[in-house]
């Protein structure tokens, strides 16, 4: 037994004392070893002691009180900038967001593809259409004639936030807290120190006061941009909101509350305590995704009011910091530069687990907790872990539920078998981990800068270069060589799992591959140089210079050995058409100036999914948001009239077989004109222990932590199984030490008998 | 000595106006205030409009260091450059660029650089001390050979090589300690003790060459001979004479890195996940946070320039030889 052990070793310890003090009165040399001994022992048992000071485990990182709570313990690689959710978007970001902040909408934890379900709505609000005159559309009105699509959204009546200082009033009702003095101030150094907290019910004010925040002139959203070109009278409600700021700030100084229900906005207002009205401009069925973002959260002005106070801002107590929501979990300790903690929210509204998924689900045990109230977890501990080695041995020791697996750390996790599936390594099964793996929603590649006068433009003889090199990069050999296989090569824009891609023959690019044995196979090299021959380049060899083509990529170099590898596997595919590929490496500010300039040839990209749908994919090579024209996040600048055209169609329709139609045609230009290299589609590899249970990756949903189970117990006994303490080499040391000090001893004595002749 | 102080600390205040204007000069040639909205706002659906609006908001919209659209001394006063360095010399850091107040965060982060760097020095001084007072008494010996041997070697070795093959050894094979993570109290003794161990192990091998060559210096003047010829053993020789003398160095060494100490550790923080300020200041350089970036350049500026003083202090207070003037 662990603790058991622990009284052993001080026994042991004790025995070690003892016959070193009875060998202490027969030899003077030993009796200096032993006094030395001692205090060495003592320092290095307490030490020990110390270290292990309750803990049946001596390297457990965690307080032994929590021991068999059901905590799920992760990791945060740096700290997030923004917790605000008309501010905040990284991913690292929106891992606690999510949790805290109820958007109307979510998407179904288990279903593939991904479906939007209600969150706080009573249901999935379906828009109304009307033309410029305010007359109402049919549903399947033709988009041009849509001026404005009415979303009424109905909130589900009774719930209520989480407990927060901002909503505690005193006996007379008025806010305790919304006017601290600077003696309040004194003892307030977190939000855990204010004394009494508050409630109260979701208002469909909340979610339109929310909506208005994004364009509140000191939060810097950065999706006011693309909804003030939707939601109607946002773009000119942020202008206002900007004038008045400043005319109260010549006022009144810095850190005022500007009260956003002042001003009205066209675009989102209330209809009644539940219910609320987005007005679009246009068909825009995309906002149904962005309705499922902590963008659209609902936030109460009573937070804005107590945290606008500037006592508290100088504190770093904000509501950046501090998210006040109606989610299933509240941060309780945010210290971004060690922890961060959610805990149960004991006024969240309810849910159950979901009661279907998708085929194999059941199988997988992912129904097993179906219908049972969420969420499972009663905290979940994140801790500051910047290191991938420490991180790594945790997750090994049992002190972290899961971990995704670094380059350097994948032989140690995963074995590929003669079918190349990838399964767990001997090690990992012993203990119980799980392995599961995912495309993910991604697309990384590479691209020609259109605007180029060798690599871009719509000639035959450009094309054909271009079509040429995509089929010389084996995307197939960087991904076994430098991603140990995890990435499938892309056929075109969408990754699986979006509407629109298609599967099989019929999803390949046959400008690149052949359907070969039911699977893609790249086309010959040969078939690369013949395509260099037409484009113009026979041999490789540029015709005005008489010397190889040369092309220029522009990356960011991280100096990396892995880094320096990649270039020079790049350099290799190129050479294989007898091309020059000459690397311009730089950082990425260098970068970004040269791609807003259009000073690139050749680069690396790539895009996450915002939300599942395939314009959130092709709108990267429509036309108009080219980066050097437009400053939009078409990187290549790729513009062609039919696909833009077909852009256009196709972002309005709703997904089904006509919608799949447009999508071909527009893959199969793209594909024909090859404005990428389509690079790949990253791989998801994630261990689970065994006590984390309901674990399935979900690339759109982040509110998922409350579907998530641990199993306390069975975390417990592996810890202790896994980390009993060694501690015999200390004593080897030791003894090492004094052994080495014996002959230093006999020297010393005979120095001082010949200094005393 | 007032006087001797006071003319410090006036030479002090040029020095840190370069500082702050090399600081400055090497940070906006590396990054420009574009690039930090660009940084700060994210990288999708940036729009230039919220590229300008945020550098307005931030006060990164006017020159950098001369504005020439204005008259006057404002065409130095009305820029960057000016804006943000004027409030450090009054101590006030202001707010970190994602909107965090820098003095509340530096109050919190420095007691972990502390946990650490106070016991490494106090530590490693007295393992260096007493490694190199015994390699010193064996001079010319075995044990001084390879004692020194050992020293090189030791000095040789990448402190990552320590900080991971601590972590290995102790905390992955052995589970005596928890392989990284900080606490508050009691609970942090535990976190502390690989780092401390391996910051004193890496210290070893310089620290005691070091402090050996001191002693080995003390231990050929005329007193210690006189003293030996006074009959008194090695030991008394080492202890009363050599040791106490020798010490002058060392603690005026020490005086120097004690306020630098609050700055802490690049590497062994973030490695072993201590929210010091050593990983404050990587964070906020990796991030493009200007505002963190001056605030704490200039506050190990101050510090250092702090313990150059102490030093001048200590060096009269150990030798009374000297006297500042």
């Amino acid at each position: 037994m662990p603790r058991a052990g622990r009284i052993c070793i001080v026994r042991q310890s004790m025995a070690v004392y003892g016959n070193f003090t009875k060998r202490s009165s027969t030899a003077l040399n030993l009796g200096t070893i032993v006094r030395s001994f001692i205090p060495c022992s003592l320092v290095a048992a307490m030490a020990l002691q110390l270290a292990g000071c309750g803990n049946r485990d001596w390297n457990n990182p965690y307080p032994e009180s929590e021991t068999n709570q059901n905590i799920h313990y992760s990791s945060f690689f740096e700290r997030p900038k923004h917790l605000d959710p008309a501010q905040s978007y990284s991913s690292n970001e929106i891992e606690f967001t999510g949790q805290v902040y109820e958007p109307p909408l979510q998407y179904h934890y288990l279903k593939r593809p991904y479906e939007l379900i209600p969150a706080t709505t009573t249901e999935i609000p379906k828009p109304i259409f009307v033309d410029k005159d305010g007359h109402e559309l049919p549903a399947n009105a033709e988009a041009d004639r849509i001026a404005f699509s009415i979303y009424d959204i109905h909130i589900k009546p009774g719930i209520r936030y989480q407990p927060h200082p901002a909503f505690a009033r005193d006996v007379s009702g008025a806010f305790l807290y919304h006017a601290l003095s600077p003696a309040q101030l004194d003892h307030i150094d977190a939000l855990a120190d204010f004394e009494e907290t508050g409630t109260r019910e979701l208002t469909a004010d909340d979610y339109v006061y929310e909506i208005k925040r994004l364009a509140h002139p000191k939060l810097h959203s950065p999706i006011l941009g693309v909804m003030a070109e939707y939601i109607v009278g946002l773009g000119e409600f942020g202008a206002t909101l900007k004038s008045e700021y400043e005319k109260l700030e010549k006022a009144k100084g810095e850190g005022f509350y500007l009260d956003l229900t002042q001003y009205p906005l066209e675009g989102a207002s209330v209809i009644d305590r539940h219910t609320y009205r987005i007005k679009i401009k246009g068909k825009y069925p995309q906002l149904l995704y962005w309705l499922a973002m902590p963008f659209f959260a609902p936030v109460p002005q009573e937070a804005d009011i107590f945290y606008t106070q500037p006592g508290l801002k100088a504190k770093n107590i904000t509501l950046d910091w501090y998210p006040v929501g109606t989610g299933p979990y509240m941060l309780t300790i945010n210290n971004p530069n060690r922890e961060m903690v959610l805990v149960r929210n004991p006024n969240f509204h309810g849910e159950a687990y979901p009661s279907e998924g998708e085929s194999g689900d059941a199988e997988a045990g992912m129904l097993k907790d179906a219908g049972k109230p969420l969420p499972f977890i009663d905290r979940a501990v994140f801790k500051l872990e910047k290191e991938n080695i420490p991180y790594w041995n945790k997750f090994l020791q049992g002190y972290y539920d899961t971990s995704g697996i670094a380059s350097d750390t994948f032989d140690q996790a995963v074995r590929f078998d003669a079918a190349g599936e990838a399964t767990l390594s001997e090690e990992m099964r012993a203990k119980g981990i799980r392995l599961v793996t995912t495309v993910q929603t991604t697309t990384s590649y590479m691209g020609f800068n259109m605007l180029d006068p060798v690599v871009g433009g719509d000639t035959e003889r450009a094309r054909k270069l271009r079509l040429a090199i995509s089929i010389a990069l084996d995307y197939e050999e960087r991904i076994s060589i430098f991603l140990n296989g995890r990435g499938i090569a892309a056929q075109g824009p969408i990754p699986p799992g979006i509407f629109g891609y298609r599967e099989g023959a019929e999803g390949i690019n046959p400008y690149v591959y052949n359907w070969v044995n039911n699977v893609p196979q790249r086309k010959s090299i040969d078939a690369a140089r013949q395509l260099l021959i037409e484009a113009g380049y026979p041999g490789g060899v540029d015709p005005q210079t008489g010397a190889s083509l040369i092309i220029n990529l522009d990356t960011t170099v991280s100096g990396s050995p892995d880094s320096k590898a990649g270039l020079d596997w790049l350099r290799k595919q190129f050479k294989k058409l007898n091309v020059e590929l000459v690397i311009r490496g730089t950082d990425y500010n260098r970068f970004q100036d040269k791609m807003l300039k259009g000073n690139a040839q050749l680069f690396g990209w790539g895009w996450n999914a915002d939300y599942p749908d395939p314009e959130n994919f092709l709108f990267l090579l429509y036309g108009p948001n080219g980066k050097v024209k437009f400053q939009g996040e078409n990187a290549a600048n790729y513009s062609n009239k039919e696909f833009d055209a077909l852009f256009v169609k196709m972002k309005n329709m709703d997904n089904g077989p006509s919608r799949q139609k447009v999508i071909d045609q527009m893959v199969e230009i793209a594909r024909l004109d090859a404005p990428w290299i389509w690079g790949l589609h990253p791989k998801e590899f994630g261990l689970y222990h065994a006590w984390f249970r309901n674990a399935k990756p979900n690339h759109m949903a982040n509110n998922t932590l409350k579907y998530k189970r641990i199993d306390p117990e069975l975390r417990s006994q592996k810890r202790a199984e896994w980390n009993a303490p060694v501690v015999w080499p200390l004593w080897v040391i030791l003894i090492v030490l004094v052994v080495a000090t014996i002959p230093a001893l006999v020297t010393y004595r005979r120095h001082e008998t010949r200094v005393e002749r | 000595m007032i006087n001797y102080i006071l003319r410090r600390i006036a030479y002090a205040i040029p020095i840190l106006i370069g500082v702050n204007l090399i600081t400055f000069t090497l940070f906006f040639v590396v990054n420009s205030p574009e690039n930090m909205a660009r940084m700060h706002l994210g990288m999708k659906h940036v729009t230039p409009e919220a590229i300008d609006k945020w550098k307005q908001d931030h006060g990164y919209d006017k020159p950098l260091l001369l504005n020439s659209a204005v008259p006057g001394s404002a065409k130095v006063i009305d820029t960057i450059f000016f804006e943000k360095s004027v409030k450090l010399f009054a101590f006030d850091f202001g707010d970190s660029d994602d909107g965090r107040n820098i003095r509340h965060d530096i109050r919190q982060r420095m007691w972990a650089s502390l946990a650490i760097a106070i016991p490494v020095l106090i530590v490693g001084l007295l393992i260096n001390i007493t490694f190199a007072l015994l390699v010193a008494f064996f001079r010319a010996t075995y044990i001084d050979l390879w004692g020194v041997v050992l020293c090189v070697v030791m000095m040789s070795i990448s402190g990552m090589f320590y900080i991971i093959g601590g972590q290995y050894l102790i905390s992955k094979l052995l589970h005596l300690v928890p392989i990284s993570g900080y606490d508050t109290g009691v609970e942090a003794a535990k976190f502390l003790i690989l780092p401390v161990i391996v910051g004193v192990i890496g210290g070893i091998g310089a620290g005691v060459r070091w402090y050996r060559t001191i002693f080995l210096e003390e231990m050929g003047k005329d007193y210690v001979r006189t003293a030996r010829a006074k009959g008194l053993s090695e030991v008394r020789v080492l202890f009363r004479h050599v040791l106490k003398n020798g010490m002058i160095p060392i603690l005026t060494g020490v005086v120097v890195v004690l306020p630098t100490l609050f700055m802490g550790s690049l590497i062994t923080e973030s490695f072993f996940g201590i929210p010091g300020l050593g990983s404050y200041t990587i964070d906020a350089i990796n991030s493009q946070d200007f505002a963190i970036v001056r605030a704490m350049v200039f506050l190990g500026s101050v510090l250092y320039i702090v313990g150059l003083i102490l030093t001048d202090i200590s060096y009269t207070l150990v030798d009374p030889r000297i006297r500042l003037g």
